[in-house]
């Protein structure tokens, strides 16, 4: 029974890193724009929620009203007065430049916050759990699972049934042509970030009340978050949250077998299936 | 009739070549002329200019854009602590040793790594920089994860006096700065390295030239992780203590190496030794700022490649052309008026 | 001639290192269909590119109702009210054919054209409005991208070969069509290699030539001989 608890456990962790994993994808299937920064964003917007908790002095899921817009507002305006100078043909430009902001913002943080490890305070619900049959499930942890289900239908919902997914799938296919329809680019990228750090927002938050976390640990949320794209397929936003569940699974057995296997027998099933399935396990047909 | 002939030596690059000779002596003499701690900042700044110099190949030359070389650098500080410790090898032979370690290991990553493209690529580098950071930080012989010092006995082994033995560091870690850029220098004129200079410019059209795109990537990069697994042997000999967060951090040995490269002027061979100097002029004058400073770093770099994404030595090289490593040819004997 | 809806005065265009217009000057007045004629690499497509945007230029080579519009982005440019019609359709894979001709309306310019109105311009668009774009016949892919980019109800608009690559079938049935898009006060450049095509279809005809104008007049003035001294430049 053990292991099945393992596996339970592990299910509803990938929802954390499906979120983690989601807004890595929107970009870059956008833009083709890997953010090297994206994992410190994640923390970013979990330490913009701690100091909006403290200062409103409300719950965590309060904050995330705040958090959301907050974090968008700062994507679209580090898209369109950052990044959209380093698009183009040369990866090395946009790959660099957020490496820089990577290690801005982690610097920033700790020079704001210390590194001393935080908590989102949500109150009993963090305890609070319920039995299914001999498995405990905690509350917090399905909620988080709940939620990265609902962040990525809704991400499937605006790309294939709204304008803007329009405008993105037709901005990714062609940009030149997709400015013939009247689209500017710049803005449809600063959209695009926008929507990315909007769901990075609510990763954070989730973060940060499932974990403590530091300004140094952005590095492995965005290597989690890489992984699971990886594993789900490039362009498949519900294989991200496959991806994102069997790499939370992975480092749940892990950790059953020695706590020190955790995380390393995350990255081993990644390697895994990068070497038997290179793109992934649920490849975009059309891709 | 003008006699045309290709060269690539310049009045210019003659001139930097015998200036670095002269240069190249004064260093090797340093021990006689400096202090002990301006000797150990000499070596530090040699074993950086290398670990600059050879991420600058992968990344401005190769387009192989990695963030994880810490993984090399960690292996080959733990092969030397391994080597030398538990299978009693003396230091000086274990610095090979850890070399053919890199070249061994990094070719079966190179096999899984090379299935991601660009950007993903990157990223991929630094997971295999994870699995062997945690990897490490299970092997109780080494310490673990609280890490381990080498013993007293083996350090005597390299010279018995405390100042012989940091003259001997230093001169190995000259020896290895002079090693990597004159290999990389080398490696740049050769027909390889031009097919590799064609693949950055335009891989279509070197693949179309019958280039081996993948081969040559494949070679940079096991050639890189050698060279860049001894660099960290010899980091970790200086350091004579070891541990899975020092080795495998991505901040020292690559996210500084990186910030070189990029202020110094990637994908030139002069640009990592420039940006070397000015990263040890920053960090020696600005390093008690803490994280303001690593702010500092990063906003500094973001900008460069923003507005002069050729860094440093681009802008000192204008649009002359100026080459202090005659790395490009010239044709000669072409007159203003002919042709 | 009427006043001109587009002025071109000394466009000098590049297409990354190579200069590909030199100097070039045409008007086009409004309601007329102007055509373009000319062999590979007279320039056509550059000019078609430039016009649209989508290569940036002196702002004041290139005039939109006495606007300068040559250094304008090609999204301002659309919404002034120019549509492309590029050269090989381009249509956006990943979007369906309806998507296809709904984003090209995205910009909301009021005009007689509409989904249904299209659908009756081409009824086997109706029928297949639900596959992805890149699904159709190469005829079908070509009225997607005419209707694409009428939905942007645009005061000129310009088709870049729409014809390469169709059988002769199906170019007769597309320009068959072509009375019907024109006719409500659309101005409309035409760039044909099918010279006999082009005359027929249109009022007045510019010929390139390696990037300049080798000639220009009313279409059904110009000889066969002059055409194919200005086209060869023999």
């Amino acid at each position: 029974m053990d292991w099945v608890n393992a596996v339970v456990q592990g299910t509803l962790l990938g929802g954390l890193y499906a979120m983690f994993a989601a807004g890595l994808s929107l970009i870059f299937g956008v833009m083709r724009l890997v953010n090297i920064a994206h994992g410190d964003l994640i923390v970013l917007s979990a330490y913009v929620a701690l100091s909006g908790a403290m200062l409103l002095g409300v719950s965590p899921f309060v904050v995330l009203i705040l958090a959301v817009p907050v974090m968008a507002a700062f994507g679209y305006l580090l898209q369109r007065l950052v990044l959209n100078r380093t698009m183009g043909d040369d990866i090395l430009p946009p790959l660099l430049v957020t490496f820089g902001l990577s290690v801005i913002i982690q610097n920033a943080l700790l020079a704001a916050y210390s590194a001393d490890p935080q908590k989102l305070q949500a109150g009993a619900i963090e305890t609070a759990a319920f039995a299914i049959g001999p498995i405990t499930v905690g509350v917090m942890p399905v909620i988080v699972f709940a939620t990265a289900v609902a962040v990525i239908a809704g991400l499937q919902w605006v790309f294939y049934h709204t304008a803007l997914g329009r405008a993105f799938r037709a901005t990714s296919d062609r940009q030149d042509i997709a400015q013939l329809m009247g689209l500017n680019r710049a803005h449809v990228f600063g959209l695009a970030m926008a929507l990315s750090m909007a769901v990075t927002a609510v990763a954070g938050v989730f973060l940060g009340m499932r974990t403590s976390f530091d300004p140094a640990i952005g590095g492995s949320r965005l290597i989690f978050g890489f992984e699971a794209v990886i594993i789900g397929g490039l362009g498949n936003l519900w294989g991200t949250l496959a991806g994102g569940v069997i790499l939370g699974v992975a480092q749940t057995l892990g950790a059953k077998l020695h706590p020190g296997f955790q995380v390393l027998s995350g990255h081993v099933v990644f390697l895994f299936i990068l070497a038997v399935r290179p793109r992934g396990l649920f490849p975009r047909i059309d891709g | 009739m003008t006699r045309l002939s290709v060269s690539r030596q310049t009045r210019l690059s003659n001139i930097a070549m015998l200036a670095l000779a002269v240069t190249l002596l004064l260093l090797a003499a340093a021990p006689w002329w400096a202090g002990r701690a301006e000797l150990r900042l000499l070596g530090e700044i040699f074993l950086y200019m290398s670990l600059a110099t050879l991420w600058n190949l992968l990344a401005g030359y190769a387009g192989l854009v990695s963030v994880g070389q810490q993984a090399f650098v960690g292996l080959g500080g733990y092969m030397l602590f391994a080597a030398t410790l538990l299978w009693g090898v003396h230091p000086l032979v274990a610095l090979p040793l850890a070399m053919v370690a890199g070249a061994l290991v990094s070719a079966p990553v190179a096999l899984l790594i090379f299935r991601l493209r660009g950007a993903y690529f990157a990223i991929g580098t630094w997971v295999v920089a994870e699995v062997f950071r945690l990897s490490f930080a299970q092997l109780s012989a080494l310490g673990g994860g609280s890490g381990i010092s080498l013993a007293p006995a083996i350090v005597k082994q390299l010279a018995s006096g405390r100042s012989a033995r940091e003259a001997l560091l230093y001169w190995l870690a000259l020896g290895l700065a002079v090693l990597v850029v004159g290999a990389v220098f080398a490696f740049l004129r050769s027909r390889r390295g031009v097919a590799l200079t064609a693949i950055r410019d335009n891989e279509l059209a070197a693949r179309s030239l019958g280039i081996d795109v993948w081969r040559t990537k494949f070679t940079v990069y096991v050639v890189t992780a050698a060279l860049t697994t001894l660099t960290g042997a010899l980091i970790f000999l200086q350091k004579l203590r070891i541990s899975p967060d020092a080795a495998f951090s991505a901040n020292d040995w690559t996210a500084f190496v990186i910030f070189i490269v990029v202020i110094g002027g990637i994908g030139t061979i002069e640009g990592p030794i420039i940006g070397t100097l000015i990263y040890f002029v920053l960090r020696e004058t600005m390093a008690d700022l803490g994280a303001a400073y690593l702010i500092a770093l990063g906003a500094v770099a973001i900008v460069i490649m923003l507005v002069a994404p050729q860094g440093v030595w681009g802008l000192i090289r204008g649009k002359s052309g100026t080459e202090l490593f005659p790395l490009s040819r010239r044709v000669r004997g072409l007159t203003d008026k002919g042709n | 001639m009427p006043e001109p809806i587009l002025s071109i005065e000394g466009l000098d265009a590049h297409y990354g290192d190579f200069q590909a217009l030199y100097g070039l000057s045409m008007q086009v007045a409004r309601g007329e269909v102007a055509a373009v004629i000319g062999a590979n690499g007279a320039g056509k497509t550059t000019l078609m590119r430039s016009v649209s945007g989508l290569i940036r230029n002196q702002p004041q080579a290139i005039r939109f109702r006495g606007q300068p519009i040559g250094g304008l982005r090609a999204d301002q440019v659309a919404a002034l009210g120019i549509a492309l019609v590029p050269e090989g359709r381009l249509l956006f894979p990943s979007l369906s054919v309806e998507e296809n001709l709904i984003i090209g309306g995205q910009m909301g310019r009021p005009g007689p054209w509409n989904l249904p109105r299209l659908y009756d311009l081409f009824p086997i668009l109706r029928e297949r409005r639900h596959v992805p774009a890149t699904a159709l016949s190469g005829g079908q892919q070509q009225m997607v991208a005419i209707g694409r980019a009428l939905m942007s109800n645009p005061d000129l608009l310009m088709m870049d070969e729409i014809s390469l690559g169709l059988a002769p079938v199906v170019i007769k049935s597309i320009y068959e069509a072509l009375p019907g898009i024109v006719g409500e006060g659309l101005t409309a450049i035409v760039v044909e290699q099918d010279i006999a095509k082009a005359l027929s279809v249109s009022s007045r005809v510019t010929c390139l030539q390696e990037g300049r104008v080798s000639l220009s007049g009313a279409s059904a003035q110009v000889t066969r001989d002059a055409i194919s001294r200005a086209y060869f430049g023999v």
